[in-house]
């Protein structure tokens, strides 16, 4: 009887442990939500979500500019990183031999694990001045977060896009291959759409991933808070929008950051919603 | 190129694809070079100083703390997702709704974006604690590594082929004894592989960290007091503006340290490849 007591008590404690990550989720959405709604009540939804001007000192809170800084420049990241991506995904699954493939893969694994201070620090450093000498301006700017995030998203899309090409089986390469179809053509006309789903997914989590970056972002996007009208004009997201001010930020001013935080979060919520969704639908084909 | 006659598709194609790679690739050897070339004349031993003054703006403070906080969040974290892990391959049979919200909600924690865990971890530890302290930070950095260590740890414990579990019943031991003594230990070098992209996931991490550990220069004297890793020491750097060689060699420690995790983890991963065969 012992040893049965022992056993039912592990599984309930391996029970609580799987509950961890429930309650981790929970208690997240309770203090944002908690915290951030209350902060949008105050300065009302409308006003908040829709309000062009951010004036602090004047207690005007508008988030609008940020939410359309961060929409462009993961806009910009996903035309700059998902082509470079997916063909890069194409020539690691279909291409490359098996001896490149080694060296590649921890290259890959690499330019993720590359801290996103890091990447920020040389974006300032390198893509900045390059932006200055090209087109004249000050360099800061949504084209330049765009090149470092379409950077730093590639790893993301080409590892999930590589492992669902791999996935969709040989028989449809063979089988163009057997019509009399190029490798390139059957790699790219049979084997890549019958992917679609898989490589939408690993879009969608580049979406997340840049939409989110804040570090590397804050020291090249030029952090003004007005809408932007060209691709080279200075912008402000919602993630940089709350890590420059947090630190000094006060009262309403504060709690209009959490509410930016919220509103950030929503975003991710429905990225992941879509994620998830395309991948149940990819799992099943 | 006689293969490509009359293909002009397939020979554009073919260009695209190698250009792609070689450009992702270029972009690598680009940023380490860079970081690596600008920053090693700039390592010097006063960056390595025990004390942090404002004249040797010495990291070692901030890689000392790198190191308690990476050791404490796994502590924290590496139990849970173990469990956790365990939990939904060995114990949940198929069906049960437990594991089906685990998955959204572990697919949940992984989308966060880290200032987003950052300013959660301000309103629930740092409003608790009242100032910015290391264990706050470390809360933090335990509930971002979670779904990783629970993703890997699953996918280890499911290698581990059946008859292994099967045999250990079989031989009269328990379940708890079959999970601890049989199957965690082929499962080790899978396990291992995920803590590691856990440590590297935390070295790298700033955002999390501004508002939870805070951006205090010194060693961290206890877990209530505030401290910043590498990667917040660099932040702050950049954000100073005023010590720009100073951040080159930072980078470069950073750097180094990710090269030698990621090294590291594929080390482990080939291990667990050749115990499958």
């Amino acid at each position: 009887m012992k040893g049965s007591f022992k056993e039912k008590a592990m599984q309930l404690v391996f029970l609580i442990a799987a509950c961890a990550s429930i309650v981790a989720v929970i208690l997240i959405c309770v203090y944002m939500f908690g915290n951030g709604i209350p902060a949008m009540q105050k300065i009302g939804f409308k006003e908040f979500l829709t309000g062009t001007e951010w004036k602090p000192n004047n207690e005007i809170f508008g988030i609008l500019p940020m939410i359309i800084g961060s929409i462009y420049v993961t806009i910009g990241a996903i035309i700059i990183g998902v082509p470079i991506g997916i063909l890069c995904a194409t020539y690691m699954a279909k291409f490359c031999p098996p001896k490149i493939h080694k060296i590649l893969k921890p290259a890959i694994d690499l330019l993720a694990g590359i801290p996103s201070i890091v990447y920020g620090f040389f974006g300032l450093m390198v893509i900045v001045p390059i932006i200055q000498d090209v087109f004249g301006t000050g360099g800061k700017g949504i084209l330049t977060a765009s090149i470092m995030l379409g950077i730093m998203i590639l790893p993301t899309i080409i590892s999930v896009s590589e492992s669902n090409i791999r996935a969709v089986p040989d028989a449809y390469y063979e089988g163009a291959l057997a019509l009399g179809a190029t490798h390139e053509r059957s790699v790219f006309f049979t084997v890549i759409p019958a992917a679609k789903s898989g490589i939408t997914a690993a879009v969608i989590l580049g979406v997340g991933r840049a939409i989110g970056e804040t570090l590397a972002v804050s020291v090249i996007v030029g952090n003004s808070p007005v809408i932007p009208e060209s691709v080279l004009d200075m912008a402000r997201t919602m993630t940089t929008n709350i890590v420059l001010e947090m630190g000094y930020a006060e009262g309403l001013h504060r709690e209009a950051l959490i509410a930016t935080a919220v509103v950030l979060f929503v975003f991710i919520l429905i990225i992941n919603l879509l994620f998830s969704l395309l991948k149940r639908k990819g799992g099943k084909a | 190129m006689q293969k490509f006659k009359g293909h002009p598709i397939s020979l554009f194609l073919n260009i695209l694809v190698k250009l792609a790679t070689l450009l992702t690739v270029g972009v690598l050897v680009a940023v380490v070079g860079y970081i690596l070339i600008m920053g090693i004349p700039n390592l010097k031993p006063s960056l390595f100083e025990w004390e942090y003054t404002t004249d040797n703006v010495s990291m070692m403070p901030a890689i000392i703390n790198t190191l308690t906080m990476t050791a404490l969040a796994l502590l924290i974290a590496v139990p849970f997702g173990v469990f956790s892990a365990i939990y939904l391959v060995e114990y949940a049979g198929r069906g049960n709704k437990i594991v089906g919200v685990v998955r959204i909600t572990t697919e949940t924690l992984s989308g966060i974006p880290s200032i987003v865990y950052g300013l959660f971890g301000y309103l629930m530890f740092v409003t608790a604690f009242k100032s910015y302290n290391i264990m706050a930070g470390i809360l933090t950095l335990a509930i971002m590594i979670l779904p990783l260590i629970m993703r890997t740890t699953e996918e280890a414990l499911k290698g581990v082929p059946d008859s292994y579990r099967e045999g250990s019943l079989g031989l009269g031991a328990g379940k708890l004894r079959t999970v601890f003594r049989v199957v965690l230990p082929s499962a080790i070098p899978g396990i291992l592989a995920g803590v590691i992209l856990g440590i590297g996931r935390i070295v790298g991490e700033t955002a999390a960290l501004l508002y939870t550990a805070g951006t205090v220069t010194g060693v961290a004297t206890s877990l209530f007091s505030s401290g910043r890793t590498l990667s917040v020491h660099m932040y702050a750097l950049l954000s100073e503006g005023l010590y720009t060689d100073q951040a080159y060699a930072t980078a470069v420690v950073l750097l180094v340290m990710v090269i030698i995790i990621n090294a590291l983890s594929g080390l482990v991963a080939r291990a667990v490849g050749r115990n499958k065969e």
